[in-house]
């Protein structure tokens, strides 16, 4: 790891200010930042350490809704009563993810900021990789690409965001709220993480030196018919290859209102907004459920080794939606 | 356990850096140990000796490259950091990119804490800071100042094993024991988020309490811990006879 200075921030104000100086980043938990260091893919200068800012409450907002700070730490959050009661979809997300130790630190602010899990873009050997160096290229396209998008990818970067949460998030239509030295505004989650593009070196709409306060939780309305489905290639403590955020408003067995969204499949929590609409009105049944899957992955396209992701976001999405049904 | 003589931070000797590091000793303190010197403390005696080199704490890096960076003292951006480990203040001076496990390991001389992939990968390095297991090695140390943390040395004694150290024991829950500090660090992290009834991702609803620590939540839970041995079904019996006692 290079040298890096450390300075502890008193206060939010105090934070973003540090944060505009060259080659300054936040840490709160540190565990994918450290690990980008140890690996040499991060290399700031300074680490504004963020840990002890008093942002880690999980507050009821008026109508219902539910304010997570951003430094909540991912194990907190997932058994927070608000959430367990509440958003038991987004507390099912985050226990898939990690293992306890990490949980224990990693933060929510940090974990909507979590970068690829790319072998190119995570191995400095390899010269090629658009979102490390940009104009390089992109290895993976003609490498080892199983783990890599099926959705929304483009000829720069086929990369996928980790998160499991920030699957949930995007089901339950979640506000990011953030503040930089013009001040604060509100991000919702599907206009905070971005599609590779041609500015693929871009994972998020944050800009330099913004601080992510929290995220806001509409009015719970899933609460009774949700499921998470991660598949990965060992039953625990590995990244998603395709995950299933479900939920569901059911009235007397009828699909009053409907969220699907896909981890694991593109550059950023991937909704699946066809085939939701799809769902409504209707009952469940085996050829709705299949209607939905393959609405969801129109337009999907593989590479040499990931194909199988296609049928196995389908797969998934059938078992979730059908036991988010079930769920009471 | 030579570990004791440490109350300071700034051993007057570094070991002659003689990596890598066998890590075979038996001062981790997750069993005790037959022989009155350690295995590690022999070599680090006889290096010295031999050697001749000891070389103080804040001196030049003798051995770069044998060195996690950082835990020379020496650097320009070395500040002073108070950590309270196993009950005990230590002053130290080191630079900010030292993680919490280095400074446990190469600074402290707490060894029990183990290097596995230093990647947050493998779980090796698991302490308890505020009561909480975490990875030592995806953490900065000056991030931990004032905070209580416990390493396996802090668990229990030779004649006093904490309950988790007996019954990995009783259970021949390890073979070459790289991993054990690790997992029974875990284990009582655990133990304790399961007595707050937590949810993990194979409870059936995350909605219902309590929460039922059967065979598949204790595997589950003890996810992130590798055991290239593969003592797992040892390692679970383990933790279901402590869980058991508790209940």
């Amino acid at each position: 790891m290079n040298p890096v200075s450390y300075e502890r921030a008193a206060d939010v104000e105090q934070a973003v200010r540090m944060a505009q100086q060259p080659g300054a980043r936040f840490i709160g938990g540190g565990t994918n930042l450290l690990d980008l260091m140890k690996g040499g893919v991060e290399t700031p200068q300074r680490l504004i350490d963020i840990s002890r800012l008093p942002l880690a409450a999980i507050t009821e907002l008026p109508q219902g809704g539910v304010r997570i700070g951003a430094l909540a730490r991912n194990s907190d959050t997932a058994n927070h009563a608000l959430i367990r009661q509440r958003y038991p979809l987004l507390t099912q997300a985050f226990l898939s993810g990690a293992s306890p130790q990490l949980r224990n630190m990693a933060t929510v602010g940090g974990n909507l900021m979590q970068r690829t899990r790319c072998y190119y873009f995570y191995d400095t050997a390899f010269d090629m990789c658009n979102k490390r160096k940009p104009g390089s290229g992109c290895a993976a396209k003609e490498g080892h690409n199983r783990i890599h998008a099926i959705l929304g990818a483009s000829e720069h970067c086929i990369a996928t965001n980790p998160s499991d949460m920030n699957v949930a998030l995007a089901a339950l239509d979640a506000v990011v709220r953030v503040r930089g030295a013009d001040g604060e505004r509100a991000i919702p989650i599907a206009d905070f993480h971005t599609l590779p593009g041609d500015t693929p070196q871009r994972d998020t709409t944050l800009r330099p030196g913004e601080l992510i306060l929290g995220v806001d939780l509409p009015p719970p309305l899933f609460a009774d018919h949700a499921h998470y489905l991660k598949v990965r290639d060992r039953a625990s403590y590995a990244f998603a290859l395709v995950s299933v955020a479900a939920a569901l408003q059911m009235d007397n067995g009828v699909v009053r209102q409907a969220r699907i969204a896909l981890g694991g499949v593109a550059h950023k929590p991937w909704r699946a907004t066809a085939a939701e609409a799809l769902l409504v009105g209707k009952p469940l049944d085996d050829a709705l459920l299949r209607q939905c899957a393959t609405a969801a992955l129109a337009g999907a396209r593989a590479y040499e080794h990931n194909g199988f992701k296609i049928t196995l976001a389908q797969r998934a999405i059938t078992r979730a939606v059908r036991i988010a049904g079930q769920t009471a | 356990m030579q570990n004791d003589s440490s109350d300071s931070g700034s051993r007057k000797a570094h070991p002659g850096h003689s990596a890598p590091d066998p890590d075979l000793d038996s001062d981790s303190g997750s069993h005790p140990s037959p022989a009155s010197i350690s295995r590690r403390g022999f070599i680090q005696a006889t290096v010295a000796t031999l050697g001749g080199i000891a070389a103080p704490l804040g001196a030049a890096d003798a051995a770069p490259a044998a060195r996690p960076a950082g835990t020379a003292a020496a650097a320009a951006n070395a500040m002073p950091v108070v950590l309270r480990i196993n009950g005990k203040e230590h002053r130290l001076t080191l630079e900010p990119r030292v993680t919490l496990l280095d400074a446990l390991r190469e600074v402290v001389g707490l060894t029990g804490s183990k290097k596995g992939c230093d990647r947050g990968q493998c779980g090796a390095c698991t302490v308890l800071v505020e009561g909480r297991r975490i990875n030592a090695c995806l953490t900065l140390a000056v991030m931990h100042e004032g905070q209580e943390i416990t390493t396996i040395e802090g668990l229990g004694q030779a004649d006093a094993l904490h309950p988790l150290q007996a019954a990995f024991i009783e259970r021949d829950a390890f073979q070459c024991g790289y991993c054990t500090p690790g997992q029974i660090c875990s284990a009582v992290g655990l133990l304790k988020e399961a007595a707050a009834n937590t949810a993990s991702a194979v409870t059936p609803d995350v909605r219902k309490i309590p929460v039922v620590l059967d065979d598949s939540e204790i595997r589950e839970r003890m996810s992130g811990n590798i055991c290239r041995c593969g003592a797992y079904p040892n390692i679970v019996a383990a933790v279901r006879d402590v869980a058991g006692n508790k209940a």
